[in-house]
């Protein structure tokens, strides 16, 4: 796993207070990992601050899973 | 984003004996939680409202970690539960010295686009919870508020100037700014002050509503006299002193916390060119 996803995993862990286990690249933030909306945005706002990315609404609103966030973050550090 | 803000850590006495409510915590970004981390830290009291089940969760923790235990829910949109909440705290503490109310909401939908755009329904709302709950529990918090007591509302620069976006939360902190001025006179003789911290663009849950936040964020970073944003703990610290006897002499007031970016008419020179695209 790349340090970007090890690292995304800790924060939605951390944010949700949810077993590492449960944060796979398929779940859902929402329907796997009992989120509502305002830790989605919470958690698009931690990942902000601990990548060093911005990311806005538009891409926001479809980082719903743990592999989403994972992919943006990858694709923002590469370019 | 608030780079070279200076590390306050101000432990001390100010606040000792006085317990006071804070209205509108969201979550551990909020300007309102940097207050009352502040007010915590000089020994003051404090109680919490939220609005809704998905807010007091993440309020809870905050209170508990500076030894509250007083969180109550309040919709600020209903007199009855107004009411109920001052009730709550009147029973609890009898007594209270001050009052920091830190909330506003409009649609998001009208935080882009054009102002003129505003529908009525969309208008009154905001106006509703973004200005008139001030007075509305001012009035309740006056009720039960010692002499010496001061309230603080939050507002923001939109208010006095036009900035891209924020629309009909301008016109309604422009109101809030207005009701400031007004109950300052009306409480006045009861020795209660009543003032607003203006600060500068700060990345909460609710700026993130904001259309193009990030934007304004970097634009207040390279324009204003200290170029940089400010952080949580320097709004906290000014909401300290405007809660404190520090401020005892003053009221009425609409305090720039916004490292100095309101009094600037132009553009720095030297800052960088940038764009909403790509900022």
């Amino acid at each position: 796993m790349s340090e970007i996803a090890d690292k995304v995993k800790k924060i939605v862990v951390e944010h949700l207070g949810v077993d590492e286990s449960k944060v796979t690249p398929d779940a859902s933030f929402i329907d796997d990992l009992g989120a509502d909306s305002l830790d989605t945005v919470e958690l698009v706002m931690a990942f902000e601050e601990a990548f060093s990315v911005e990311i806005p609404e538009d891409a926001a609103e479809k980082i719903t899973t743990v592999k989403d966030a994972i992919d943006y973050i990858e694709k923002q550090k590469a370019a | 984003m608030s780079d070279g803000a200076p590390k306050i850590s101000a432990k001390g006495t100010l606040m000792k004996g006085k317990r006071g409510l804070v209205m509108g915590v969201a979550n551990d970004r909020s300007i309102a939680w940097g207050i009352a981390r502040a007010v915590a830290e000089q020994g003051g009291e404090l109680a919490f409202t939220y609005q809704g089940e998905a807010l007091g969760k993440r309020v809870r923790p905050l209170a508990e970690s500076v030894g509250s235990s007083l969180v109550l829910p309040c919709d600020v949109s209903d007199d009855a539960a107004i009411d109920e909440t001052f009730a709550a705290i009147e029973k609890e503490w009898g007594k209270i010295d001050f009052l920091v109310h830190a909330i506003g909401w409009a649609d998001k939908q009208f935080l882009r686009g054009r102002y003129v755009d505003t529908p009525r329904d969309a208008f009154l709302k905001a106006l509703d919870i973004s200005c008139y709950s001030f007075t509305a529990v001012a009035r309740r918090a006056a009720s039960i508020m010692n002499p010496g007591g001061s309230m603080l509302t939050l507002t923001y620069l939109g208010a006095e100037r036009v900035m891209p976006h924020y629309n009909v939360m301008g016109v309604a902190k422009a109101a809030l700014e207005a009701s400031v001025r007004y109950m300052a006179v009306d409480l006045g003789s009861d020795g209660i002050r009543v003032n607003g911290i203006s600060a500068g663009p700060v990345m909460t849950l609710a700026a993130n509503g904001i259309g193009d936040f990030r934007y304004i964020l970097k634009w207040n970073q390279y324009n204003s006299p200290l170029e940089r944003n400010v952080s949580l703990e320097e709004v906290g610290g000014a909401g300290l002193y405007m809660l404190s006897d520090l401020s005892g002499g003053v009221t009425g007031e609409i305090h720039h916390v916004d490292s100095g970016y309101h009094i600037v008419g132009m553009k720095n020179p030297t800052a960088p060119d940038i764009t909403v695209a790509g900022n």
